[in-house]
């Protein structure tokens, strides 16, 4: 089975700090990571190469150190990676970022599943998946949180919705986006890290990828950041301390006061 | 190609631009602001906050205006299971503001079978058009025939706005038409407003896990697309005297029906019945539950506030409760009236996910948990005490 696993290098939230004069987020020196949700991409996919065989490819769209990303994945399975890295392809939104990774899709030539993440924590669009199957023409389930069947040309998976789930299934090749849930992401084995140290990656630029340069990077994008703004900052209200009586009866009387319930 | 550059004459070294950038790539050298390239992903969002304009962003040359014959607003009519969603009256409501800026109609476009008759709720709630594709075959939703025909609509009627909710069924439905359109498509919209001078669609949405703030413009695309959260926009009240509209029937062949996926069954998992993005009240419980039997605790605060349970990932991620009653980053964003916090240490991640709640409530032993920053009401103390005093009080008052 030929496996794509679509990852994307993103800044580490976990690291965000606001700066109290300013009160606007501090980005600098933020270390770049593995989109989390797509470690539970590469996870599944080294998993379904693991029971049913194949190959699989990880592939991002990014700067030169996103290569890095890539290496990640390999470090825990994934057989090879691309990167797609060319100043033409910056200033992307997600029709053109879809775009560019759907032509190198069609590059590589036979595949059975696509695997994205649910979401990239950064742009936080969640439209990169569906974008890529509309452009390949091929079926499409998001947010999956367990693949229930696969065979060589059918998956069954069940995809969230509000209240629960949806069993979906669809003819392959096909493409799925993945939510947090669906597996316990492997950590990497010596062995892997060895490997993705030593992996040679190759580096696409447009002319290599073969993409319509009218279609990709800023120039492709219909939509653009016009502005950014941090939102306003929530402050603390009223604060109860003391016995437990006299918090909950302080409470539920500011509550009353404030019409809290009222219909 | 397109590119970037500070104008070194004209910077002044104010650094609002370094504040702005989200990827960390621009730093002061000196008096001069530079852009690392490397990092940069000529996202634009330094351009306008610089005061003396030295930031050049070149765009490249980009298609003049497709399609400006294009009018009128549309909105999704989500249905699921024959009933129309509570988010495309929030959508109704604000095409309604955008319809009256830009002096144009407001249409929603119903997909479905059997659902003609709910065509007349759609014009009650301020619909003045409503183009129907009423078939057996599209029950259920699918991917492919629902983005086929939402995608022939677009093309053959050229509406300048539509509108779909950002829910599970909106995000997979509309980044595949807008793609097949193809035009642009903003994420998860919390604010939409009609520029005065340009009369384009100013899409506010929060990125980089709500820490940011984004205004995104489509200039040269039409439709300008946007899903929007649920529970933000005002709904539009429904007028029993408001007279029907037009209704446009849109045909639907077997090809427009031809799909590669098949729903087999649809699950329902939320235990309490309430679901928690639906939710007006959230009894939010997390690590200093201690165990999932306390939950049962939340529950009753809940139930006597006719609310729902939600949950932080610590308690999430130590089996206590399924994934579905996560909120934050990772999981859903709510906003409820009152959102109860309890045993919740306000991590960035889980405060994204909430925070714009109308009232947050927190209970908590710890004076200096950064949960207290951002509640509304703060109640300092063992919350196996203080959650069960809660509920029979309020059971006493509520008489629930
Ligand atoms: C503040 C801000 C707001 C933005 N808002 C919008 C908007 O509303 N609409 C819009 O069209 N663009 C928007 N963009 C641009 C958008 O972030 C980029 O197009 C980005 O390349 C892809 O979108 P995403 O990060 O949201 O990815 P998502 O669509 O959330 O990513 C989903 C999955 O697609 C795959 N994927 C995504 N990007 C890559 C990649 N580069 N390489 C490999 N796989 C990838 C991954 O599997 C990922 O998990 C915004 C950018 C910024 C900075
Ligand atoms: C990429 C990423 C994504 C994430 N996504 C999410 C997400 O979606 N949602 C989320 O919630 N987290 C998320 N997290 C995790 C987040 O960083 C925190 O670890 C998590 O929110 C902590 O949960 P908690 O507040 O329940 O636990 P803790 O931080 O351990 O807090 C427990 C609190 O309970 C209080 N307490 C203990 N006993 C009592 C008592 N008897 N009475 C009253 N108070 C008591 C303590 O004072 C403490 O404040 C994410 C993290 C990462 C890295």
């Amino acid at each position: 089975m030929n496996l794509i696993v679509c990852v994307k290098q993103v800044p580490d939230t976990t690291d965000v700090k606001i700066d109290p004069a300013t009160n606007t987020l501090v980005r600098q020196g933020v270390a770049a990571v593995l989109n989390p949700f797509d470690a539970y991409a590469v996870e599944e996919a080294v998993r379904i190469k693991e029971k049913h065989g194949g190959k699989v490819t990880a592939l991002t769209m990014g700067p030169p150190q996103a290569v890095q990303v890539l290496r990640d994945a390999i470090a825990v399975g994934a057989d090879e990676g691309i990167l797609l890295s060319d100043r033409a392809f910056a200033g992307a939104d997600t029709l053109a970022t879809s775009n560019t990774l759907a032509q190198a899709i069609r590059k590589i030539g036979a595949f059975d599943l696509i695997l994205c993440g649910k979401q990239a924590v950064d742009g936080d669009t969640a439209q990169v998946g569906p974008g890529i199957a509309a452009l390949l023409d091929i079926p499409q389930i998001i947010f999956v949180r367990a693949i229930r069947e696969l065979s060589a040309d059918k998956i069954i998976a069940e995809r969230m919705t509000e209240d629960g789930f949806d069993v979906v299934e669809s003819t392959l090749p096909c493409l799925i986006s993945v939510v947090k849930g669906i597996n316990e992401p492997r950590l990497p084995s010596l062995r892997g890290v060895m490997t993705s140290k030593k992996a040679v990656i190759p580096t696409w630029t447009v002319q290599e990828t073969g993409a319509d340069p009218e279609r990709i990077g800023l120039k492709g994008s219909p939509t653009y950041v016009h502005k950014i703004f941090t939102p306003p900052a929530r402050t603390g209200g009223r604060k109860f301390e003391g016995e437990t009586a006299q918090v909950v009866e302080a409470f539920v009387k500011a509550a009353a006061e404030d019409k809290l319930f009222a219909p | 190609m397109a590119s970037i550059q500070v104008i070194g004459d004209k910077c002044i070294g104010c650094k609002k631009c370094v504040k702005v950038c989200p990827f960390g790539a621009i730093e002061m050298q000196g008096k001069l602001a530079v852009i690392d390239l490397s990092k940069c992903t000529l996202c634009g969002a330094c351009v306008e906050p610089c005061p003396v304009e030295a930031i050049v962003l070149d765009r490249g040359d980009r298609p003049a205006g497709a399609a400006d014959d294009s009018r009128g607003v549309w909105v999704f009519a989500e249905q699921r299971g024959g009933e129309i969603q509570s988010v495309v009256f929030e959508l109704l409501g604000a095409g309604r503001r955008l319809a009256a800026a830009r002096g144009c109609e407001l249409a929603a476009v119903l997909i479905g079978s059997g659902v003609e008759e709910r065509a007349g709720l759609l014009f009650r709630r301020g619909a003045d058009k409503v183009y129907l594709a009423d078939h057996p075959g599209l029950r259920d939703y699918r991917d492919e025939p629902y983005a086929r025909l939402l995608t022939r609509m677009i093309r053959e009627y050229k509406p300048e706005i539509v509108l779909t909710g950002a829910t599970s069924i909106g995000r997979s439905l509309v980044p595949r038409a807008a793609v097949q359109v193809p035009t642009g498509l903003t994420a998860d919209c919390t604010g939409l407003e009609i520029d005065p001078s340009s009369g384009l669609l100013l899409q506010t949405r929060p990125a980089f896990g709500g820490n940011i703030m984004a205004t995104i413009k489509c200039e040269h695309h039409r439709p300008q697309m946007a899903t929007v959260r649920h529970k933000v926009m005002e709904e539009a009240p429904e007028d029993p005297n408001r007279p029907a509209g037009e209704l446009v029937r849109v045909s639907v062949t077997e090809a427009d029906l031809a799909s590669r996926t098949n729903v087999l069954e649809t699950v329902k998992e939320i235990e309490e019945t309430v679901n928690i993005v639906e939710a007006d009240v959230i009894v939010a419980g997390g690590r200093g539950l201690k165990g999932p039997e306390h939950f049962a605790m939340l529950g009753e605060l809940a139930k006597a506030l006719g609310g729902a349970v939600g949950a932080s990932r610590a308690a999430v991620d130590a089996g206590w409760v399924p994934y579905s009653h996560q909120v934050g980053q990772t999981g859903k964003t709510v906003k409820p009236k009152i959102y109860f916090a309890c045993g919740i240490s306000g991590a960035i991640q889980h405060l994204v996910g909430m925070s714009s709640s109308d009232i947050i409530v927190a209970v908590n032993k710890n004076p200096d948990a950064p949960i207290f920053n951002v509640a509304t009401y703060g109640l300092v103390g063992d919350l196996f005490e203080i959650v069960p005093e809660l509920t029979r009080r309020f059971k006493e008052t509520l008489r629930r």
